[in-house]
């Protein structure tokens, strides 16, 4: 963790130097997860319920200069002891100058455009064992300064710690087959997690375009995976080789058309086991405003995805399309339907299908539905060790 | 007076009660002389925000309240800055939208998720949708531009006790969700006290009375109270503005992608 006592003595002066606005917030939640196949392995469990506390809380000072931002996170799980988890998401202090920012911390930060995957977000890692979707987050320590000019944001990024990435227990689903085991990580740096990273990003907004070029040197959020034989099998134990990665993020809007696109080159560093490649991620969104006489909208999505690797190390999108909708009910409920569905363009029994909905109840709950699917017929396929754990989900969130 | 100029000016005010029909050129400059003298009267506020409350009411006359603040930049040769921080129903509080509105060219908007901290771009065509499941849509509650509308002087009549011009006026965009409207514009300080919106079909879809007004800096006149009356579905949305605060040093800094992820 960073320096918090020299952290916490700052902000307690600043605290007594001038209070001002400060909010306690977050929610609380109960989720249940169905899964209808019978599992690929017989230690994994059939259905979990979950409960998760999310609270919030921040201070400003300095007419909002300056602030401090904690936002923490805990889920139990019944099923799997390694989906009981907690994390700080932030855990931050920031100063806003006139045209800088800076803040030193744990925090979240997102880069890229498109809905499919984000191949150009790498701050931070991924919580893996929240959804398969990889937008739920670890927070990441770091400091983090931001130049707002004239001519884009230039942001400069020390990471001083990493996060590795947690994997579903022996008795939880959405794992590998054999199971990935976590406190066993091996680092091609010889500092391991201690890694200093580093990244920048310049981004810019010119009228109707949005651009972003990144760049990031250090450890892979993304590990290899190595098989290891023990008393009771073959597991398997990630490894993070060093990386170095480029990108670039764009985005055009014309009229009801948001044009997307990301794509990534990255090399291994050193004697590294990774493999350099590129990938790449492009599409649309086209809006369908008012549909109908409540004035739904209905947002079209489609995108291409490539990945160099060979299919095996690739990630789930080595060449696929993905198609899409938003649906926008525009009611007083903010009720609000994504789906979408996968295809591999070179394995026709290589697919995917997803639906999320939610919708309010009341001023403060909000009741959420979840729908995934995984199919495969290929061994060599990522989702391959995910064919027998679609699920439903059913989940409740009181917000405060 | 003379009694040719009297008669001259007898003739001119008859033919106006008569045939309300300045020749048709002469009642569109009339109109936009009328909006630009508007607009021209808001010029000078250079920086405003505002608490805003937005009761909905259904039809049967129930109630669910919204909360945000709204911060508004002038711009000069352009059309205003705004940004929206949503601060209930709970589960978006801190979610927050930026609107940069141009004459003659597509706003430029983008909207912020805390849950994801993802700022979104959203495609501007998107104007007539409602906002929040109120019976206000985005277009009502953006700034107003003198270019982006054409517009036509339709007659004088007095409205609560207050002589207004009634004035027809066309939206230029096509993407619009309104045909026309039609706004009573009080002749003392040009201020808008009622607008009716039209639809495709040539019916009034709705009704927004603005009341309770208020003058800020000596100057600037505000409504605290705006109702839009829903005359399809009978559904009603208030929308209360308290706090007005003007020339409190907002700048371009305070409206930027950066300033949306930490709008608080």
């Amino acid at each position: 963790m960073m320096n918090t006592k020299h952290l916490a003595t700052i902000l307690c002066a600043g605290l007594l130097a001038s209070p001002s606005h400060a909010e306690f917030l977050g929610y609380v939640g109960l989720q249940a997860r169905a899964f209808p196949s019978t599992a690929a392995d017989p230690a994994q469990g059939s259905e979990t319920i979950s409960g998760v506390l999310a609270p919030e809380w921040y201070q400003q000072w300095n007419d909002g200069d300056d602030s401090f931002n904690i936002k923490a996170f805990y889920r139990y799980d019944s099923q799997d002891e390694e989906r009981s988890h907690a994390d700080l998401r932030e855990f931050y202090w920031q100063h806003v100058g006139n045209n800088w920012e800076l803040s030193v911390g744990v925090n979240t930060i997102f880069w890229g455009v498109t809905e499919s995957q984000h191949l150009v977000d790498i701050i931070n890692q991924t919580d893996f064992v929240e959804a398969p979707d990889g937008e739920d987050k670890l927070g990441q320590p770091m400091i983090h300064y931001a130049s707002i000019q004239d001519w884009g944001v230039v942001d400069v990024f020390v990471l001083p710690t990493f996060r590795s990435r947690e994997f579903a227990g022996e008795e939880g689903r959405l794992r590998s087959i054999p199971l990935t085991v976590n406190n066993r990580e091996q680092y091609q740096s010889d500092k391991e997690d201690e890694h200093i990273d580093y990244a920048l990003r310049w981004s810019h907004y010119l009228g109707d375009w949005n651009i972003g070029l990144s760049w990031f040197q250090g450890t892979s959020r993304e590990p290899i995976f190595i098989p290891q034989a023990t008393a009771t099998g073959i597991v398997l134990t990630p490894y993070y080789a060093l990386i170095e990665q480029s990108g670039i993020d764009a985005q055009y809007v014309s009229g009801n058309w948001l044009w997307k696109l990301e794509a990534i080159y990255r090399r291994g560093i050193g004697h590294s086991l990774a493999d350099d490649f590129a990938a790449s991620t492009a599409g649309f969104e086209y809006t369908l405003t008012g549909i109908n006489s409540l004035f739904w909208d209905l947002g079209l999505l489609l995108e291409y995805s490539y990945d160099s690797r060979p299919r095996l190390n690739a990630g789930p999108f080595q060449n696929d399309i993905f198609v899409g909708g938003r649906l926008s009910l525009n009611d007083i409920a903010s009720s609000e339907i994504l789906f979408g569905y996968s295809q591999d363009a070179d394995d026709p029994d290589s697919r995917s299908v997803f639906m999320e909905a939610s919708t309010r109840l009341g001023d403060s709950t909000r009741v959420t539905a979840e729908l995934y699917h995984f199919h495969s017929d290929d061994q060599q396929d990522p989702i391959y060790s995910l064919r027998r754990d679609s699920y439903i989900e059913l989940g409740l969130e009181y917000y405060y | 007076m003379t009694i040719k100029t009297f008669t001259a000016s007898i003739l001119c005010s008859l033919s106006l009660v008569l045939s309300p029909s300045l020749s048709a050129d002469d009642a569109q400059d009339k109109g936009l002389a009328i909006a630009k003298e508007m607009k021209s009267r808001d010029r000078g506020w250079v920086d405003s925000s505002a608490d805003m409350e937005m009761v909905l009411r259904s039809r049967g006359g129930r109630e669910t309240r919204r909360e945000m603040r709204i911060l508004s930049l002038e711009v000069q040769n352009d059309g205003d800055k705004s940004m929206t921080i949503f601060d209930s129903p709970n589960d978006v509080k801190g979610t927050a939208f930026l609107s940069f509105t141009h004459n003659n060219a597509d706003d430029d908007q983008w909207l912020y998720l805390p849950a994801l901290k993802r700022v979104k771009r959203i495609a501007s065509k998107n104007k007539s949708g409602p906002f929040m499941g109120s019976e206000f849509s985005y277009e009502d509650l953006s700034s107003f531009e003198v270019e982006e509308y054409d517009y036509r002087w339709l007659r004088d009549e007095e409205l609560n006790g207050e002589l207004c011009f009634v004035v027809e006026i066309i939206p230029r965009d096509k993407y619009s969700g309104y045909t026309r409207e039609i706004a009573w514009i009080d002749q003392e300080h040009y201020r808008a006290m009622k607008i009716e919106f039209y639809d495709r079909k040539e019916a009034v879809l709705k009704t927004l009375t603005l009341s309770d007004y208020q003058l800020h800096l000596d100057k600037f006149w505000r409504p605290a109270k705006q109702t839009m009356q829903n005359e399809r579905n009978g559904k009603t949305t208030e929308v209360l503005l308290r706090n007005y605060q003007f020339r409190s040093g907002l700048d371009e800094q305070d409206f930027t992608e950066n300033s949306l992820k930490r709008a608080r």
